[in-house]
């Protein structure tokens, strides 16, 4: 092929290097023509290459008909953030309604694959195109008209594939897991991906610089998305009931949990299942089964978003108050309000720490990539049957629904933790049993369950003011022991929640604080920092709430430690002024809240306007 | 509470203890062993009367007081599992939330029995969406609405069950609709509907063994008056008006299993021929209906929810078992669970063995 190292179109030169593995591409769709599909073909062939990749689906509150992406970064140095949300060296162009604004942030030199009909190519002199007869090669392709715009998204697939140099064999095995089984679609999508690189082969030129070579980074690695992870550590942990309400981002937690507990919770012999899987109307109803099932001994989790966090307010401050051991699992979207529900922030934190009226607090697990994302789901159950509390697991769309590569998840070692539970037999034991006395000091009391057959067991759960006896008080210091009571738990909680990761490198100069899904972004940003700015910076990434003791200690080490949020408040920022005031002064937020997850570029670029203001 | 006097109660198993103190039921228990801490209810309200009737027919049904579980959600009635079953779990929730609390107790441990206790308040207004839903999921368990038509906690608002024309003790008029929550757990398909009055506790008193001997939810509305805040004159929901208004569809005896046992050969009799009809519960034991309206039929959904628009019209609240469906799946069986309480599931059948987890690993590599 010729004209390699060099962009040439429409009189314009311009020298540039082959790149190798490490680029991005922008796949731009109308949702309801299988591009989901299509684009995790994509993005799964170029993992069976044995690159790193990462895939993000920006997408509508929409079913048919309106504008989609896609973006894929091939990083062989496992970036996985966007480095920019705005720039990409390949635009695959399959929508005209979007084919202009498209076009105009595309860098000089940069790629475009599109459908032809859109002419495209006079539009701009400096970009590679290629234009591609899409429909007439998905026609050829599929002889049923009904079937046709399923398959012209894979025809473009292929048309890509072969550009890049993406095997053959690699778009064949992602067809075959995509479609799992289903014989016709494997046979009419890989049809349609040989046609478009039969296409490309005869008829488009190499003029690009974009290649995929096969490497072996992503051996025994896998290929997952956050909202299944957590459902499968719901499923190791031995949750025994689910109670949910429909919600973008969060449902595919419970529609994947439904199916694999269809599948490996059920009895062997007469298939009734060990997990209650209940459809609630509502969030206020979902939360409310789940603490009755907490109460009478369930392992019981539900997963919603913001809207419904907003409703289980109520439910959350009665599980607070009673201590009654819940796992609500919140998947981030964009508010306030419905807000923008197919988009990513980190808006809830805030709300999550004390939900409720009344002097409420929640302790929070906060996964940052997909391994923590099953982890913390097994914890979440141990911590909150330990504390005796629901306990929150927060992550966002963006770890919730975008693909991730990761590690093989490791096997839950350490046996469950049931919490203080007496049974019949330890009840013999006793002369008295008081529900909410503190007896060995880590603010935790015993319970019972419902159905214990001794005389002892019993008590009465209620919501209102109640002493250790668990019997209704309006007494000034009944009430006011209940609450300190309560807050030494939250001392104990400090030390069961993940710890935060800290590295502080030498000649470290400022700090970055980061959680959640700003992580693989942070990492990027430090990286760049360092290599092009000369600004070595000390990291350190919250991963649980009540903050621990190392967590102010790393604040007060540096004299500027940027707070990475992704939402306008700086909710992170303010937790910590909240809980560490000593440390107020020190705090830097680093903003970022379009719905879009956060990039590299943007926390350098705020990290290094503020280093200038301080110099 | 008061002392609940044993009375002569045949047929149900029961014996004098040894010594001859109170009368105990099978499980060697005396009906004060059913009862709970004494009422802080006002002196006279309906929900005591309920509330007795409540620990009576535990006791004569021998329910092992640590299978109750009691439930409820704000209001004064929602106080008044602390007045009964002493010996059993209970909790006092949040407004309007029983019935989600229910559903997760019930699925957590179908060996339980949950008690929930609700008013028209809790019910009918802040508690509705969970009502119907509840029923939708024929969760097993006992729901009894003590209804008196206003606030009573708050001092005395209209409650959603007020009837048009109802005042309060300011003189104000109520103009909106009543819920009838009971035609509306008819057209829901609860399987287990009736309706009684605090007045009349031998009609209750059948219809909430009845409740505990079926398998599946089981909705008993109580009218039962406030008499601190809608017991005047003008008020719909007083003992007076309640008392002249109520209209038992049949006459009512409940016959418990045991003795049902001992007519084997005792054909089922549907009251066509103007015999007592008998309807059998999921226990064993029956219900013996008399009828009182005629040709009113429990079976009959659509004539079920005609008859009592019509009687309405003309002022009159028909009582009694007003709707009986048998053979509705109840929620556990649709969950497809196991046996086994999930409550008390060991590790080993909850978390899956490495090879799951090694099994599903490699579907995603």
């Amino acid at each position: 092929m010729s004209g390699i190292g060099q962009a040439v179109e429409g009189g314009k030169t311009r020298s540039a290097e082959k790149l190798v593995n490490n680029f991005s591409i922008q796949v731009a769709t109308v949702n309801g023509t299988g591009s989901q599909s299509s684009n995790s073909i994509l993005m799964r062939a170029i993992f069976e290459m044995g690159i790193p990749v990462s895939g993000k689906n920006l997408f509508p509150s929409n079913i048919y008909g309106m504008p989609t992406w896609f973006t894929i970064r091939l990083s062989e140095r496992f970036y996985f953030a966007r480095e920019s949300v705005k720039e990409f060296d390949l635009l695959l162009a399959m929508n005209p309604a979007t084919a202009m604004d498209d076009l105009a942030p595309m860098k000089p030199g940069s790629c475009v694959i599109y459908d032809e009909p859109m002419g495209l190519r006079d539009r701009r002199d400096d970009l590679v195109f290629y234009p591609v007869p899409f429909a007439k090669l998905a026609a050829e392709a599929c002889p049923d008209t009904k079937l046709r715009r399923f398959v012209v998204n894979c025809v473009s697939v292929g048309v890509v594939a072969r550009l890049l140099g993406i095997e053959q064999a690699a778009c064949d095995k992602a067809v075959r897991l995509q479609f799992e089984g289903r014989v016709k679609a494997i046979e009419l999508n890989s049809a349609a991906i040989r046609a478009g690189m039969d296409y490309a082969a005869a008829h488009l030129e190499k003029r690009d610089r974009l290649y995929v070579e096969r490497r072996d980074l992503t051996r025994g690695m896998i290929l997952i998305d956050g909202n299944t992870a957590c459902a499968l550590g719901c499923i190791f942990a031995g949750c025994t009931l689910m109670a949910w309400y429909p919600i973008t981002p969060a449902s595919s937690i419970c529609e994947r949990f439904i199916e694999y507990a269809r599948k490996y919770r059920s009895d062997a012999r007469t298939g009734k299942l060990t997990c209650a899987l209940i459809q609630a109307e509502d969030e206020l109803a979902a939360l409310a089964i789940v603490l009755g099932a907490g109460w009478a001994g369930a392992r019981a989790m539900t997963a919603t978003s913001g809207p419904g966090v907003s409703l289980m307010a109520e439910g959350a401050g009665l599980g607070f108050y009673t201590e009654i051991p819940a796992v609500i699992f919140d998947v981030q979207r964009a508010g306030p309000s419905t807000g923008l529900p197919t988009r990513t922030s980190q808006q809830d934190l805030l709300k999550l720490a004390t939900l409720s009226h009344g002097d409420t607090r929640h302790p929070i697990l906060i996964p940052s990539n997909m391994a923590e994302c099953f982890d913390f789901s097994v914890q979440a159950f141990d911590i909150a049957e330990r504390i005796q509390t629901p306990v929150f697991v927060m992550l966002d769309l963006d770890l919730g629904m975008n693909p991730w590569i990761s590690g093989p998840f490791a096997y839950p070692e350490k046996p469950m933790d049931r919490g203080k539970v007496l049974t019949e037999r330890d009840l013999e034991k006793m002369k008295t049993f008081d529900r909410y006395r503190d007896v060995d000091g880590d603010g935790i009391p015993f319970r019972t369950l419902p159905g214990t057959r001794h005389p002892l067991a019993a008590y009465m759960t209620r919501g209102t003011s109640h002493n250790e006896k668990a019997q209704y008080t309006e007494r000034a210091a009944e009430y006011r022991a209940m609450l300190d009571r309560i807050a030494r738990k939250f001392e104990t909680a400090r030390h069961l929640v993940p710890p935060p990761i800290i590295e502080r490198p030498a000649g470290a100069t400022a700090a970055i604080v980061a959680y959640g899904s700003s992580r693989p972004a942070v990492e990027e940003a430090r990286d760049r920092l360092r290599e092009r700015h000369g600004i070595e910076t000390a990291y350190m990434l919250i991963r649980g709430y009540p903050f621990s003791d190392d967590v102010e200690r790393f604040l007060l080490e540096f004299p500027g430690a940027y707070v990475v949020d992704q939402n306008r408040s700086g909710q992170m920022a303010a937790l910590l002024r909240m809980h560490f005031p000593g440390a107020s002064a020190v705090l830097r937020p680093v903003l970022h809240y379009t719905g879009i997850a956060i990039d590299a570029r943007t926390i350098v670029e705020q990290i290094l306007a503020q280093e200038g203001e301080r110099t | 509470m008061a002392k609940i006097v044993s009375g002569n109660v045949a047929g149900t198993g029961k014996g004098r203890q040894a010594g001859g103190g109170d009368p105990v039921n099978r499980l060697g228990l005396t009906a004060r062993d059913y009862e709970g801490e004494k009422s802080t209810l006002c002196p006279g309200c309906g929900h005591e009367i309920a509330t007795k009737q409540i620990v009576r027919a535990l006791w004569e049904m021998s329910v092992e007081p640590y299978r109750i579980v009691k439930i409820s959600g704000i209001g004064c009635s929602s106080r008044t599992p602390s007045f009964f079953a002493g010996r059993a779990h209970g909790f006092n929730g949040i407004h309007g939330r029983m019935p989600g609390l229910a559903t997760g107790i019930a699925a957590a441990n179908r060996e339980l029995l949950p008690i929930g206790i609700s008013g028209d308040g809790d019910t009918a207004a802040i508690g509705i969406g969970q009502f119907i839903h509840l029923i939708r999921r024929n969760v097993r368990m006992i729901y009894v609405m003590e209804d008196n038509g206003v606030y009573s906690l708050t001092k005395g608002q209209f409650s959603p069950t007020a009837d048009i024309g109802s005042t309060l003790k300011d003189g104000s008029i109520n103009d909106q609709e009543p819920v009838d929550c009971c035609s509306l757990a008819i057209l829901l398909g609860c399987p287990y509907v009736a309706r009684s009055f605090s007045g009349d506790p031998v009609q209750l008193l059948a219809l909430l063994k009845g409740a505990i001997a079926h398998n599946g939810m089981a909705f008993v509305h109580v009218l039962s008056p406030c008499v601190t805040f809608n017991d005047h004159e003008g008020s719909t929901k007083s003992y007076k008006r309640i008392r002249e208004a109520a209209c038992p569809v049949h006459r009512i005896e409940f016959v418990p299993a045991e003795v049902a046992a001992k007519e084997p050969d005792r054909a089922r009799r549907d009251g066509r021929d103007g015999t007592p009809r008998e309807l059998h519960l999921a226990d064993g034991s029956f219900f013996r209906l008399d009828p009182l309206e005629e040709g009113y039929d429990p079976g009959d959904r659509a004539r079920a929810l005609e008859r009592i628009a019509a009687a309405a019209r003309d002022g009159r609240l028909l009582t009694g078992l007003l709707y009986y469906e048998p053979n509705r799946l109840d929620m556990n069986r649709m969950l497809n669970l196991v046996e086994e309480p999930l409550a008390n599931l060991p590790p080993g059948k909850t978390r899956p063995g490495r090879e799951v987890l090694d099994e599903i690993m490699q579907t995603f590599k």
